[in-house]
C-alpha cells in the first residue's frame, strides 16, 4: 500500500469509528485544501453522520444559541425563541475553522462540554504552518484527519461506508477491573509525545476500545492501542521519543508485580511509538522540534483592534450617537419593534424609537505597527557602522511611511539608553533626529533593550502593535546598574532578550560587527527573534535585508 | 445537564480545591481566579463545587434570593412569605452575553402581551448571594467587563433603562477561569478577584493515568462512581459549614497581622486589598483545619493564592510570580 492509500485507509477508519461512537468521541479535525479528494471524504462523512448543519466562524451568538426570534414574537404577539444551530443534538460542521476567532470557539467549546450529543467536525484550509483550528476545539474532538499527501487515484469511497459489524454489547456493569491496560499504556505514551493534557488520552482509549468491540473482541490488544496511537495521538506529538530509550523509571509506590504484568502481557511502549514514527512526515518532526519558537509572533499586520470606523464588522452594542460611530439602522429598529404596543403606535402611525434602542455598528481593526530601533551608538560600533545603521533606518522609514507605520527610535551608548524619538509617522523629525546622534563610549546592550522593551509594552496599550529592530554590534560592556562589567553585561543583555521573547513582541537583531557574532545569534534566539549578520553591507542591502525579514520573516 | 463530577475525585489541583473551600467558607473574600492549561480540569473543578455548597434558605420564589421577606424588593411584586431552603445559586455567564441580560431589562413578554411594563431580572440578581462563574473570562467583551467591575464593588445592581429606574443586591462571589495563552485579564479585572491560582497538568505519570481512570469510571457508570465519592463530598461540606461557625472566633495576634503587612510590603503589592485578603484567607483555612488561633503555617500556605496576582511584573523574574512569593515568605517568617 502507498503511503497515500494508508493515509486514507486511516482517515477512513478515523471516520468509521466516529460514526460508530459519536458521544464518546465527539468529533474530527479535518485538514485538508479543498479539492476532490475532500469532497469524496466529505461525502462519506454526510453519509455516515446523517444530516448535518453548517457553522462559520463569523456567525453570530444569536445564530449559534438562540436568541429571540422576532418575526414570530410579533406576528403572533407571544415570545417565541429562535433555536440555536448548537441547541439540537447532531452533527455540526465548522467550515473555515482556522478562522474562527477565540470568542466563538469559546461558545462552541462550551456548548460542545455541556451538550454530549454534540458532535462536530473542524473543517481546517489553514495554508500556512501556524494557521489552524482553534486549540480549544481541537483539543475536545478525538481525531485529527489530514488528507494532504493523498492522491485522487488512492482514494477510494469504497472505504467510506459504515462498518456492518455489530459493536458487541457492551457490558453495562462490567467488574472493577484493574486499571485497564490501555488506560496506563495510552496515558503513558502521551504524556512521552509530549501531549499536555489529559484529553487525548481519553480519546485515544475510547477509540482503541471500540476499535476492538468492532471486530469482535473484548478488550483492546496491541492492534487496537496501535489504531487508536495513529489515529489520536500522533497528530497530536510535539516530540517523538528516540526508540532505544529505555522506559524512564517513575519513581512510584505502585507494587511492582502490576508493572510487570502489564509489560509482559502487553506491548513495549517502543512500538507504538514506532507507529507515531511511520505516520508522521519526516519534515513535520522537524518542525515540531522547535516549533516552540514560533509561537508569540505577531502577524506583521499588527494586532487586531475594535473600533466603530472600518474593518470587518462585529455585532452592534448600544449605545449613544456621539459623532464619532454611526449608527445600525437595522439593529436599531429591531430593538424597538418588540415595544411599539406599549409605546402606544397607531395603526399606520410612525414608528416610535427611544434613544436606547440605539445600536451602533462596531469593526475589527487591524491597529497601526510600530517599529522600534535600537541603534548601538557605542564607540566600538559608531566609527565603523553607525552611518551606515543611520542610511538603513533612513531607508527603513521611508519604507514605513509607504506602509503607513509608526517608527520609534532609541539610541544606546555610554551607560544609558535614549529615547531620542516617541513613536512617530514623521520622516522629516526622525531624519534630523538621526543625523544629530552622536557616537563613543560603552555599550550598555541591556539598558538599549529595557528602553526598546519598556516603549513596546507602553505602544501595545496605545493600541499599536510594537516590532523591534535592534541594530548592534554586541560587545555588551555595560550592565543594567551602569557599571562596566563585560560578563554582567551579557547576563543582563539575555535576561532582557527573555522578557521580551516573555512579551511576544517580534524582534530582529542585525549584527553591525565586521565579522558575525555568535553571541548576538544566541541573542536573538532568547527574544524568539531573527538574527541578520551584516558584515560589509551598505545601507540599501541592509535595508532590503531588513525589509524582506519584515515582510517574511516577521509576517509570517 | 449532565450530572457533575464530583469534587473530591478530582485528582490532584490542591490550591485550586483549597481556593475554592476558601471562598466557600468566606464568600467575602472576592472570589477565585484560575489560570491555566486546557483540560486541567478547570471547570469540572467548578460545576463540582456549585454540587458541594451547602444549601442556602431564602423566600420561595424570589428573583434575588432574599433570606427574608422583608428583603424581597417591591418589583418582583412577590406575595409569599414562604421561605425554603435551595441550592446556592451557581450562575453560568457566558461569552457574548447581552448587557440586558446580565443587568436585567424590561420584561419583553409581559411588555408585548399585556402592555405592562415589568422588569426581568438578568444574571446578576439570580446570582445574589451564590456564584457567578465566568469561563474564558479573558476573552470577556470589555463593556460586560466593566458592568462587572462595578457590580462587584458595589455589591449593588443598579438599572437605568428603557424608563425603568431599578436598584437590587447583587453580591456574589466571582468565579473565572482561562487560558492566558488566548489573551490577558485587564488589571482592573485581576485586582478584583480575592484568589488566584495556575493550574498545570500534572507531570506525573500515575497521577495523569489516575485522572484519566477516573473520568473513564465516571462516564461509564456515574451512579456508581458517585456513590463511591459521595460521602467524601459531604465530609468536606460538613467541614465548610463547621469552619463556618467557627470563623468569627478565630483569634488573630498582632505579630500576625505585622507579618501580613511586612509581607505586603516587601512583596510591593499594589494597594491594602493584599493584606486585607491575605489575613481573611487565612483565617478562613484556619477554620477549616480546626485551629484556634491564626499562625505563620496559615499565612505561608496562602500567600501565593492571595498576593500572586498583585504584584507588578518583574522582566528579570522568569519563574513567575508565585516562586516570587514563595520565596519572599520565605525571606519574611523565616
Amino acid at each position: 500500500m502507498s503511503p497515500g492509500q494508508a493515509a486514507w485507509a486511516r482517515a477512513c477508519l478515523a471516520l468509521k469509528l466516529l460514526a460508530a461512537e459519536p458521544t464518546r468521541l465527539r468529533g474530527l479535525t479535518l485538514r485538508a485544501r479543498s479539492g476532490p479528494v475532500r469532497d469524496m471524504y466529505l461525502d462519506g462523512l454526510h453519509r455516515l453522520l446523517g444530516p448535518i448543519r453548517k457553522l462559520h466562524p463569523a456567525m453570530s451568538r444569536d445564530a449559534l444559541l438562540g436568541g429571540l426570534d422576532f418575526t414570530q414574537t410579533l406576528a403572533t404577539g407571544k415570545l417565541t425563541a429562535s433555536t440555536g444551530l448548537l441547541e439540537t443534538p447532531g452533527t455540526c460542521v465548522l467550515t473555515m475553522a482556522e478562522r474562527c476567532p477565540p470568542d466563538i470557539a469559546a461558545l462552541i467549546a462550551a456548548q460542545l462540554d455541556a451538550q454530549l450529543d454534540l458532535t462536530l467536525i473542524l473543517l481546517d484550509e489553514g495554508a500556512e504552518p501556524d494557521e489552524g483550528a482553534p486549540a480549544a476545539l481541537v483539543e475536545r474532538v478525538a481525531f485529527d484527519v489530514s488528507l494532504d499527501g493523498i492522491g485522487r487515484l488512492e482514494a477510494t469511497p469504497a472505504m467510506l461506508v459504515r462498518s456492518n459489524t455489530r459493536i458487541l454489547s457492551k457490558d453495562k456493569s462490567p467488574k472493577p477491573r484493574k486499571t485497564p491496560m490501555e488506560v496506563t499504556e495510552l496515558t503513558r505514551l502521551a504524556a512521552r509525545l509530549g501531549i499536555d493534557t489529559l484529553r487525548p488520552p481519553q480519546f485515544a482509549m475510547h477509540a482503541a476500545r471500540l476499535h476492538a468491540a468492532l471486530n469482535g473482541r473484548g478488550a483492546p490488544d496491541a492492534e487496537d492501542l496501535r489504531v487508536a496511537t495513529e489515529l489520536v495521538l500522533a497528530p497530536r506529538a510535539i516530540q517523538v521519543p528516540e526508540p532505544e530509550q529505555p522506559e524512564p523509571e517513575t519513581p512510584s509506590e505502585q507494587p511492582e508485580q502490576t508493572r510487570n504484568k502489564t509489560q509482559s502481557e502487553t506491548l513495549p511502549q517502543d512500538m507504538l511509538i514506532e507507529a507515531v514514527r511511520a505516520v508522521l512526515p519526516e519534515n513535520l518532526l522537524e518542525n515540531l522540534r522547535n516549533s516552540d519558537a514560533s509561537r508569540g509572533k505577531g502577524s506583521g499586520a499588527g494586532q487586531r483592534k475594535r473600533g466603530n470606523r472600518r474593518g470587518r464588522p462585529l455585532p452592534s452594542r448600544p449605545g449613544r450617537l456621539d459623532g464619532t460611530s454611526r449608527i445600525d439602522l437595522v439593529a436599531t429598529l429591531r430593538t424597538a419593534a418588540p415595544w411599539q404596543t406599549l409605546r402606544g403606535k397607531q395603526p399606520g402611525g410612525p414608528i416610535r424609537v427611544f434613544p436606547s434602542d440605539i445600536h451602533l455598528k462596531r469593526f475589527e481593526d487591524k491597529s497601526d505597527r510600530l517599529i522600534i530601533f535600537a541603534v548601538d551608538a557605542s564607540g566600538s560600533s559608531a566609527l565603523a557602522r553607525l552611518g551606515e545603521a543611520k542610511g538603513a533606518v533612513e531607508l527603513l522609514l521611508s519604507r514605513a511611511y509607504a506602509t503607513r507605520d509608526h517608527v520609534a527610535l532609541i539610541a544606546f551608548r555610554g551607560d544609558e539608553a535614549q529615547l531620542l524619538l516617541p513613536p512617530t509617522r514623521s520622516l522629516v523629525q526622525t531624519k534630523r533626529r538621526l543625523a544629530e546622534l552622536p557616537g563613543g563610549g560603552g555599550t550598555p546592550l541591556a539598558r538599549g533593550l529595557q528602553a526598546a522593551a519598556m516603549q513596546a509594552e507602553s505602544a501595545r496599550h496605545h493600541g499599536l502593535s510594537p516590532t523591534l529592530a535592534i541594530l548592534t554590534d554586541g560587545r555588551a560592556n555595560i550592565a543594567l546598574d551602569g557599571r562596566g562589567n563585560r560578563e554582567q553585561a551579557g547576563q543582563d543583555a539575555r535576561s532582557m532578550a527573555r522578557w521580551i521573547r516573555s512579551m511576544g513582541v517580534p524582534a530582529i537583531v542585525l549584527d553591525l560587527g565586521t565579522r558575525p557574532q555568535p553571541a548576538l545569534a544566541t541573542l536573538a534566539r532568547e527574544m524568539a527573534g531573527t538574527y541578520l549578520p551584516l558584515p560589509r553591507a551598505n545601507a540599501e542591502r541592509m535595508s532590503k535585508t531588513l525589509g524582506a525579514a519584515f515582510d517574511h520573516g516577521l509576517g509570517a | 445537564m449532565t450530572t457533575a463530577f464530583p469534587f473530591s475525585a478530582i485528582v490532584g489541583q490542591d490550591d485550586m480545591k483549597r481556593a475554592m473551600i476558601l471562598t466557600a467558607i468566606d464568600p467575602t473574600l472576592g472570589g477565585v481566579l484560575v489560570f491555566g492549561d486546557r483540560g486541567t480540569g478547570k471547570s469540572t473543578a467548578v460545576r463540582a463545587l456549585a454540587a458541594l455548597l451547602p444549601e442556602i434558605t431564602a423566600v420561595k420564589g424570589c428573583p434575588v434570593n432574599s433570606e427574608t421577606p422583608r428583603d424581597v424588593p417591591d418589583w418582583s411584586g412577590l406575595e409569599t412569605k414562604e421561605v425554603t431552603s435551595r441550592p446556592t445559586p451557581v450562575v453560568d455567564l457566558p461569552l457574548g452575553v447581552t448587557e440586558d441580560r446580565v443587568t436585567g431589562a424590561l420584561d419583553i413578554e409581559r411588555a408585548l402581551t399585556r402592555g405592562e411594563k415589568a422588569f426581568q431580572p438578568g444574571l446578576l440578581a439570580q446570582a445574589n448571594r451564590g456564584y457567578l462563574y465566568i469561563d474564558e473570562v479573558n476573552l470577556l467583551e470589555d463593556h460586560i467587563v466593566d458592568l462587572l467591575l462595578d457590580v462587584a464593588q458595589s455589591g449593588e445592581n443598579v438599572v437605568e433603562r428603557e424608563g425603568l429606574s431599578i436598584r437590587h443586591p447583587a453580591r456574589f462571589v466571582l468565579v473565572g477561569s482561562g487560558n492566558p495563552e488566548e489573551g490577558e485579564l485587564r488589571p482592573q479585572l485581576l485586582d478584583r478577584f480575592g484568589l488566584s491560582v495556575e493550574v498545570r497538568s500534572p507531570d506525573d505519570i500515575e497521577e495523569r493515568i489516575e485522572v484519566v481512570k477516573r473520568r473513564d469510571a465516571f462516564e461509564t457508570n456515574p451512579k456508581n462512581f458517585m456513590r463511591r465519592f459521595r460521602p467524601k463530598d459531604r465530609e468536606i461540606r460538613e467541614r465548610i459549614l463547621e469552619a463556618r461557625e467557627k470563623l468569627a472566633a478565630i483569634e488573630t495576634k498582632k505579630p500576625i497581622l505585622r507579618d501580613c503587612a511586612q509581607l505586603c510590603v516587601t512583596l510591593g503589592a499594589d494597594g491594602l486589598r493584599g493584606e486585607l485578603t491575605l489575613l481573611k484567607s487565612a483565617r478562613a483555612l484556619a477554620a477549616y483545619e480546626g485551629a484556634d488561633a491564626l499562625t505563620r503555617d496559615h499565612l505561608r500556605a496562602v500567600a501565593p493564592l492571595s498576593l500572586a496576582h498583585r504584584l507588578r511584573r518583574d522582566p528579570l523574574d522568569e519563574a513567575g510570580s508565585t516562586s516570587r512569593v514563595m520565596r519572599t515568605v520565605d525571606e519574611v517568617l523565616g
